[in-house]
């Protein structure tokens, strides 16, 4: 087997695996950005696939799914942010809060739909010449449309962020909320505005899971990877760009487990699925210790915003 | 013209009354909304919480599987209490827990021979070392480079999952048992005593000690003085002397070692060996447990009971077809509820009527 014919499948496969991750991700870089931390994108995710799923089985069109999935994400963020900028809860444990409560509410409500199979998937569609590109186009160009509008939304997401004027604003509500308040914009309605964005973006993610890359649903089927992607968001130090690196930095440790029987290498299966979760520890422990524990974190992340305590 | 406005006044010290309370209505809140999910989907509420409470509270069979399902939960509860009084967010429990309970298994599936009075003891610090150095594997990172512990104790909990599963699908199978993924079963000197002949094991003995043990820590000791300092303002600790670094590793490998604790007790009081699931998720029920009895020894154990009797009710009404995910589902709400209602305990809600002339300012 040529070099090719092992590392092209390889590449593609840590796109796909790297999708439902880079999409939690970049709800969450959004929400970071605002100076809201939420740790309930695990619960997101679950909650965004089961109701994807059934409501892709009840209409038979994934893209119903697909909006089914961004609203139940929005919903549960909107508890989140009515929470921590409202009624100014602890934001880690209101986090928390949420991945219990999704988790419970998706094994609940995915109950009877368990090894049901989904009329229509999304599926794949080459893009015309762009496939066709030697080496490139198998591992960019041949996936479905969710990976597609994944490549544009970071993108948007980049520039909104870096060359528009709300995106210059989002920035800044997430180092400075008192100036910006003083600024007269309203930090409270931005920061219910991004929460919930990223909450429908962890929802896609979930969606992708259970719509495109194993089309079923399995409680518990995220596995971590709402968490591997608030660990991503440290490591792409709220950048999109490097969140989509990232992202496929880990699909390709997801996808490398089951080809390394492929090369040879015989190793327990248990320890094969250790491995993205290790991975995450030591990525992180590098890039923050490489940072020397001075991170480049949005200046009021995780903290309340108190208009009296200006 | 007069308009009534509701303004939020910090309280300088938590209102007692509030502390109490609405815990007790956030319970009623989840259960009512609980209850609307469950007419939703086409249930009935009333019927399904009757079965929950009647199977975990209404007979002595009931009541024994809900004290079964405290002991661990007020382990682990008491042990992340320790870790979130530093605002360290431990939320890897479940992993300790899962490490501690495969250390204290290797002395009887390595030296079944051993007498119980030597056995019980090792197997005890065996769990506690493995749970502690499981925590500690975060806490360094965490105190040299401010490494997020949260994700760092989450992740290990997977790999902890998968360990376990390796060996007894591996290497600690039990040869002469069928195919299931178990050990070997642990010789009689290697089984916590239980309470007469219930299922209620000694573990509790060591739960309600340490409960009574951090109260007086927290309440008289120096070193439980400084862990509150630390929680409540890193800088003011570290302009006070305090070593904020080697609490960090101290703190995060005692919360680990409890944990620990709770994962002996469980194979060597329940089961008898070390198997796969040995935890339906005791740990981060735990991260609730300790934050509805705002970190406090005593009211753990308590709250633990309660959440006990949840555990128990979920499995009951499996019977009826009904999810047992609806006791997490709820343990969510509760969460959610005491969250909220926190700003009672931490602010005043008033009501002022601001004239007209000053509106208009």
């Amino acid at each position: 087997m040529s070099i090719q014919e092992f590392l092209i499948p390889l590449l593609a496969a840590s796109v796909i695996a790297g999708t439902p991750i880079l999409y939690a991700a970049l709800g969450e870089l959004i929400t970071e950005r605002a100076g809201i931390i939420n740790l309930g994108v695990e619960g997101i995710m679950l909650v965004g696939a089961v109701s994807g799923f059934m409501m892709a089985v009840t209409s038979g069109n994934p893209w119903y799914g697909l909006l089914a999935s961004m609203l139940a994400g929005g919903a549960l963020a909107l508890i989140h942010a009515f929470l921590t900028i409202t009624l100014r809860a602890n934001q880690v444990v209101s986090g928390l809060a949420l991945t219990i409560f999704g988790t419970g509410l998706s094994g609940y409500l995915g109950k009877e739909y368990i090894g049901i199979p989904v009329p229509k998937p999304f599926e794949v569609i080459p893009l015309g010449p762009l496939g066709d590109i030697p080496f490139i186009g198998p591992i960019l160009f041949q996936h479905d449309a969710l990976v597609y509008i994944s490549y544009i939304l970071v993108v948007a997401i980049w520039y909104f962020m870096f060359h528009t004027r709300p995106g210059l604003n989002l920035r800044a509500l997430g180092e400075n909320p008192a100036a910006m308040d003083a600024l007269g914009l309203n930090v409270f309605y931005l920061r219910y505005i991004y929460v919930v964005v990223g909450g429908a973006l962890g929802g896609i993610g979930g969606a992708y899971l259970s719509l495109a890359y194993a089309p079923s649903w399995l409680e518990n089927m995220t596995a971590g990877r709402g968490w591997i992607a608030v660990a991503l968001v440290i490591f792409a130090l709220w950048n999109p760009w490097r969140a989509l690196m990232g992202a496929y930095l880990f699909g390709g440790i997801d996808a490398l487990g089951f080809r390394l029987q492929v090369l040879g290498i015989q190793m327990s299966p248990f320890f094969l699925k250790m491995l993205p979760y290790l991975f995450t520890v030591l990525i992180l422990v590098f890039v923050v210790a490489r940072q020397k524990g001075r991170l480049t974190a949005p200046g009021a992340l995780g903290l309340s915003y108190d208009r009296e305590e200006r | 013209m007069n308009r009534l406005t509701l303004k939020l006044e910090k309280r300088l010290t938590p209102s007692p009354v509030m502390v109490f309370i609405i815990p007790l209505i956030s319970v009623l809140l989840a259960l009512l909304l609980g209850g609307i999910f469950l007419v939703l989907t086409g249930e009935k509420p009333l019927d399904v919480y009757s079965l929950m409470f009647v199977d975990s509270l209404g007979s002595k069979y009931g009541l024994t599987e809900t004290m079964v399902k405290a002991i661990p939960l007020m382990l682990t509860s008491l042990g992340v209490s320790l870790a979130f009084k530093m605002k360290l967010w431990n939320i890897g429990a479940e992993g300790q827990l899962y490490m501690g309970a495969m250390a204290a298994s290797w002395l009887p599936l390595t030296i079944p021979s051993l007498p119980a009075y030597i056995m019980l003891p090792g197997m005890l610090i065996l769990g506690m070392i493995a749970g502690g150095l499981w925590a500690l594997l975060t806490a360094i990172p965490r105190a040299i480079w401010k490494v997020n512990e949260i994700i760092t104790t989450l992740m290990l909990n997977y790999v902890a999952i998968l360990w376990v599963d390796y060996l007894v699908y591996g290497p600690w199978k039990d040869p002469n048992g069928s195919n299931f993924p178990i050990s070997a079963s642990f010789s009689e000197a290697a089984r916590l005593p239980g309470l007469g002949d219930s299922r209620i094991h000694a573990g509790l003995f060591f739960a309600l000690v340490l409960a009574v043990l951090l109260a007086i820590v927290f309440k008289y000791s120096r070193w439980g003085y400084s862990i509150n300092v630390i929680g409540s303002s890193e800088r003011a600790a570290r302009y006070a002397g305090m070593n904020i670094k080697r609490n960090i590793l101290l703190v995060m490998f005692l919360s680990g070692a409890i944990s620990g604790i709770a994962g002996m007790a469980e194979v060597s009081g329940i089961i008898g060996k070390l198997q796969h699931g040995i935890s339906p998720g005791y740990g981060y029920t735990a991260i609730i447990v300790a934050w509805l009895s705002k970190l406090n020894p005593v009211a753990i154990l308590i709250v633990s009971v309660l959440f006990g009797a949840l555990q128990v009710g979920g499995y009951a009404v499996q019977v009826e077809g009904i999810p047992a995910a609806v006791a997490t589902m709820l343990q969510g709400a509760i969460l959610f509820f005491v969250l909220g209602g926190e700003i009672f305990t931490n602010y005043r809600l008033k009501l002022i009527r601001q004239k007209g002339e000053e509106l208009s300012k």
